[in-house]
């Protein structure tokens, strides 16, 4: 089988994936578990629980903002101790809700069993809403409300639903895991995505650095005998999981500058997306927990953890061993695109993929030196763009050449920075411009 | 939990450094300038020494008593600018005309326009290019090789210089080869004369082949040269083979290994995109071909390489990288 992958720029970061034999376990409830109202982009949710009321779990607890915005459900049950601002892992107060634990139980309706259930509604319309019920957000990263994403706007047309398998950046292994342990259920929630979009061809993307995955899957396919779905095994190369790459790598097509992905024909969902959607159409069960990768070669116990939503970061590392002596940086998500954690007492959310704990040596940042003019992160930008012109237009600050030379098209992959050997800030920068042609973009538009 | 590290992402590196790649570039030319030092004897070895510390000497003491910023030594790129220029010239080359070499590619290539990173011009070879105009003397002196033990050099021409003097004497290719005992076999191992860097084509091509496994440098503008010289030289030969050189001898002889592997490919001076390396070699390998059949000078890689070095801000611009998504 021939690989894919996309057509400009790349790196290859070692994949580290020092995890992959921790199958997915458990982690014992925290005493207290703090649900944030900003889970998803978009409008933050707003709660309809008061102090004192007692929840179960899969609870509403929260309602969407706005038509972007996701419902949020408690994810035990107990009673509810406060609500209001709390620090987030980057620092910044938003409103949570404080529940107390108090034992596990589900709400009624929710089918907590294992059986697998493969009979997919006939109504696409009564399948979305149980997705929006469900307050589904894609768990890539981007945490886009699921229902919204398979809502295209009339007059798009959805031609192919990619699921995205990639897990592209080192270290991470939960997606991984989800797809050798919950296989089955992964193909059934590709099938419901297929089908909500109209019937339309589905292809779950695999790095070639998973043969097991990939096996497997093509396995459960043939198995559940669901035509229309196939396996698509991608070149090992970063960002394949991101989602103009793939949709690159496997449609041949390019999405534009601005554009949605549907512009193009395509529909991508993440690999715990998928099983999200299996679990909210075929099981009443909406996002209470999600499979959290904990990590680093300093790190003493490696694990994938099912991890309920809004569990203190510091519960899960005091389950495991708790902080080793010598890191010195925790990140949520990955190395190249995952944030630096600042308060170690923040509650995950939905989108939190994985805990990385990096030692000083791995993540030290050595001090910038002059430009050689390589081209080495021209050459790694996966958008095409000149990292090092960029760089020098955000010196000058010089808005209209930064927006002709699609500074808002950066991704914020990280190739530039990680291959520059001069150790140049580049996306440090390159985000300030970015920010700053966005904001020139949106100003120009309101003013129409 | 006050030690934790905050900072934006990527949280990781690759191993490049500017220092490592240089340091690439160096260990790529080790077996040139040891082939160089085994034909040329302790007066290569000289040439080397006082080429490559009157580099790094200038180029610390203009950092610290004029631009009052730190050492810039530490990326090696001295080292390589040094080495280059004692390649660049002949193993009689007085000292004090490679400092003056030096002062040149250092003082005025690269530290005038900022150092690293802001140079219009390769720095060895505007200082080769220098001293070539201004002590021809001294430059075109080129010596036969006599061996790390051997005796006092025998003074003669280049093959190039050989041919361009022969063919103004009224005699043909063939006839000056015959004479003079040229063979592909011996250009391609070592011994023809020339500045020390001509010596052994295995050499410098052993040194290329490495940059281009560790992904320290593309081959495009190294083959496109190689190939628009011999295009160039086979369809001039073609047509009249007593007044020009063919092919193999152009791509042998010069110094043209010694440009095209690391002087056309030295990331400052040259473009960015693949397209534009294309171009600027073809630009390279054409203007090579044309001095050397109707200049003046029997030799042409450096003026070519500097020539187009001039326009690599156009290049860069013409050819840039198709945008994704884009038209």
């Amino acid at each position: 089988m021939s690989k894919r992958t996309f057509s400009i720029g790349g790196v290859h970061p070692h994949d580290n994936k020092i995890s992959r034999e921790c199958a997915i376990e458990p982690l014992p409830l925290s005493p207290t578990v703090y649900l944030s109202m900003s889970q998803h982009i978009g409008a933050p949710a707003k709660p309809v629980v008061a102090v004192g009321d007692k929840v179960k779990v899969g609870q509403v607890v929260a309602e969407p903002g706005g038509f972007v915005s996701a419902f949020i459900h408690s994810s035990v049950s107990g009673t509810v101790k406060s609500i209001g601002p709390r620090k987030d892992l980057a620092g910044n107060p938003q409103t949570c809700i404080e529940i107390a634990v108090e034992g596990d139980e589900w709400l009624e309706g929710i089918d907590t069993s294992d059986t697998l259930v493969t009979g997919i509604p006939a109504d696409n319309k009564a399948i979305i809403d149980k997705i929006r019920l469900g307050g589904v957000v894609g768990l890539g990263g981007a945490t886009f409300p699921t229902h919204v994403k398979l809502s295209p706007p009339p007059g798009s047309k959805c031609e192919r639903v990619i699921i995205n398998g990639c897990e592209c950046e080192p270290y991470l292994t939960s997606d991984y895991r989800t797809l050798l342990e919950k296989g089955e259920q992964v193909v059934v929630g590709a099938a419901i995505l297929r089908q909500v979009m109209g019937g339309v061809p589905c292809t779950i993307a695999i790095e070639e650095n998973k043969p097991e995955a990939v096996a497997h899957i093509q396995d459960v396919i043939r198995k559940l005998g669901y035509e229309g779905i196939e396996v698509m095994v991608m070149k090992m190369m970063y960002p394949q999981g991101g989602e103009k790459q793939l949709i690159d790598a496997v449609m041949h097509r390019q999405v534009g500058s601005g554009a949605l992905p549907i512009s193009v024909g395509a529909v991508v969902q993440n690999v715990a997306t998928a099983l999200a959607v299996y679990d909210a159409v075929q099981k009443n069960k909406p996002i209470v927990d999600n499979s959290v990768t904990v990590t680093g070669e300093c790190f003493p116990r490696q694990a994938n953890l099912l991890v309920r939503v809004g569990t203190p970061l510091s519960y899960i590392i005091d389950y495991l061993g708790g902080v080793p002596a010598d890191a010195v940086k925790v990140i949520s998500g990955g190395p190249m695109m995952g944030r630096a954690v600042a308060n170690l007492d923040a509650a995950t959310v939905k989108g939190t993929g994985a805990l990385l704990f990096l030692t000083e040596k791995q993540t030290r940042r050595q001090p910038a030196s002059a430009c050689i003019r390589c081209g080495k992160c021209a050459d790694a930008c996966p958008m095409g763009l000149e990292p090092f012109l960029l760089n020098r237009l955000v010196k000058v600050n010089d808005l209209e050449q930064l927006e002709a030379n699609a500074a808002q098209d950066c991704i914020e992959c990280g190739c530039c920075l990680y291959s520059c050997p001069a150790h140049i800030p580049l996306l440090d920068n390159i985000r300030m411009g970015k920010g700053a042609v966005l904001g020139a973009i949106r100003a120009r538009a309101a003013k129409k | 939990m006050s030690k934790l590290i905050v900072s934006p992402s990527p949280h990781i590196h690759s191993k490049d450094s500017t220092r490592s790649l240089m340091l690439d570039v160096v260990i790529a030319l080790l077996p040139a300038v040891l082939c160089s030092f085994v034909f040329y004897g302790w007066r290569e070895i000289l040439v080397m020494a006082v080429s490559v510390g009157s580099c790094l000497l200038l180029e610390w003491a203009v950092t610290r008593y004029m631009l009052k910023k730190p050492s810039t030594l530490g990326d090696l790129s001295a080292v390589v600018t040094g080495i280059l220029l004692g390649l660049n010239l002949p193993y009689t080359t007085p000292w004090w005309v490679v400092v003056i070499g030096a002062v040149v590619a250092i003082g005025v290539a690269k530290m005038t326009f900022g150092g690293l990173g802001q140079n219009i011009w390769n720095p060895a070879l505007v200082g080769r290019v220098f001293l070539l105009v201004s002590f021809p003397t001294y430059m075109t002196t080129w010596s036969q090789p006599q061996g790390l033990f051997g005796a006092d050099a025998v003074t003669g021409a280049t093959p190039l210089g050989v041919i361009n003097e022969g063919l103004m004497g009224g005699a043909s290719v063939k006839d000056i080869m015959a004479e003079h005992g040229y063979d592909y076999g011996q250009m391609l191992f070592a011994n023809i004369g020339g500045s020390a860097g001509e010596v052994c084509a295995i050499a410098l091509l052993l040194g290329f082949v490495y940059l281009c496994c560790r992904r320290v440098i593309k081959p495009w503008i190294t083959l496109t040269i190689f190939a628009t010289v011999a295009l160039t030289a086979l369809i001039f030969w073609g047509v009249n083979p007593d007044r020009f050189t063919g092919p193999v001898f152009n791509l042998l002889t010069g110094g043209l290994i010694l440009g095209a592997c690391f002087m056309a490919t030295d990331y400052v001076t040259s473009p960015m995109s693949l397209w534009g390396g294309v171009v600027f070699g073809v630009g390279i390998g054409f203007l090579t071909m044309m001095i050397r059949y109707f200049g003046s000078y029997p030799e042409g890689v450096s003026f070519a390489i500097l020539i187009m070095n001039s326009f690599v801000p156009l290049i860069n611009m013409a050819f840039k990288q198709k945008k994704f998504g884009r038209k």
